[in-house]
């Protein structure tokens, strides 16, 4: 599957620990493939968190941002069964988007 | 007219079953942690990506396009953890936390990367100031954690020795 986020969240006490792992190649534009060819720089922009309508987290990634991308936050609130939201918009405009009840 | 199964048509009850038993499945498959919940996510838009502080060589210059100062001064009250080696500077697990209040956001610069900054956030209030991610680092290079509160910067940094780059 193309644009896949996996999102595990989990409340403890008044705070709600986030984790997901992004797959996206991250390339950084440096790096050359087998035929010396420079492999064009394609990485996520943009990744945004969400609670209940709220944004919780804001990511301005760049191309040093290594694959399939991992991230660990934690906010204040959230219950479990409420959707935290997850998407993304990369250098090329390719989007994805994903929501995970905190367990 | 065929579903997305290319099956010939079927009654409009049964192929909302199917459909839903579809998306159940593969629910529980691809994603075994995730669910579709009723709330639709929408995708963020780029227009606000700090293009300009993404394209600096410099620390002051990154941190002048980002956040519009030059220096952020070493506070104790900033932790930056990372390895003291990193064997491969494709993965470097890198994570911050903050001991001070109104965060309102952070980066992390590794200046001896072809572009200063590997990643920003905007913490809006409720969220904690740490964060854990992974960077990539093309040789040794010290690490900065940057971290804006109440208008004001403060960092903490540290030197990561890489063995095998992960730039090019």
């Amino acid at each position: 599957m193309a644009h896949q986020i996996l999102v595990h969240a989990m409340t403890s006490g008044d705070t709600t620990t986030v984790e997901a792992l992004v797959k996206h190649p991250m390339d950084s534009g440096f790096v050359k493939n087998a035929a010396g060819k420079i492999i064009p720089a394609h990485y996520i922009e943009v990744i945004e968190f969400t609670h209940q309508g709220k944004v919780v987290l804001t990511g301005y990634w760049g191309p040093a941002v290594s694959k399939n991308p991992f991230i660990k936050f934690s906010f204040k609130g959230g219950k479990s069964g409420e959707p935290i939201g997850v998407s993304w918009v990369d250098n090329k405009g390719e989007t994805a988007t994903t929501s995970s009840n905190i367990m | 007219m065929t579903d997305s199964f290319g099956s010939p048509p079927v009654s409009a009850k049964r192929r909302t079953i199917l459909t839903a038993v579809a998306a159940g499945a593969a629910a529980s498959f691809v994603l075994p942690r995730t669910t579709f919940a009723a709330a639709a996510v929408t995708a963020p838009s780029a227009k606000d990506y700090p293009m300009k502080a993404f394209t600096q060589k410099t620390e002051a210059a990154t941190l002048q396009a980002m956040y519009g100062k030059s220096a952020a001064p070493a506070s104790s009250d900033v932790k930056l953890d990372a390895p003291d080696i990193a064997e491969n500077g494709a993965v470097v697990p890198v994570s911050f936390d903050a001991n001070v209040k109104n965060v309102t956001g952070a980066a992390i610069l590794a200046p001896s990367n072809p572009f200063t900054m590997a990643c920003a956030y905007k913490i809006p209030a409720g969220t904690n100031p740490a964060i854990s991610s992974r960077v990539k680092l093309g040789k040794t290079t010290k690490v900065v954690a940057v971290i804006e509160a109440d208008g004001k910067l403060m960092s903490a940094s540290k030197q990561v020795k890489v063995t095998l780059g992960g730039c090019g």
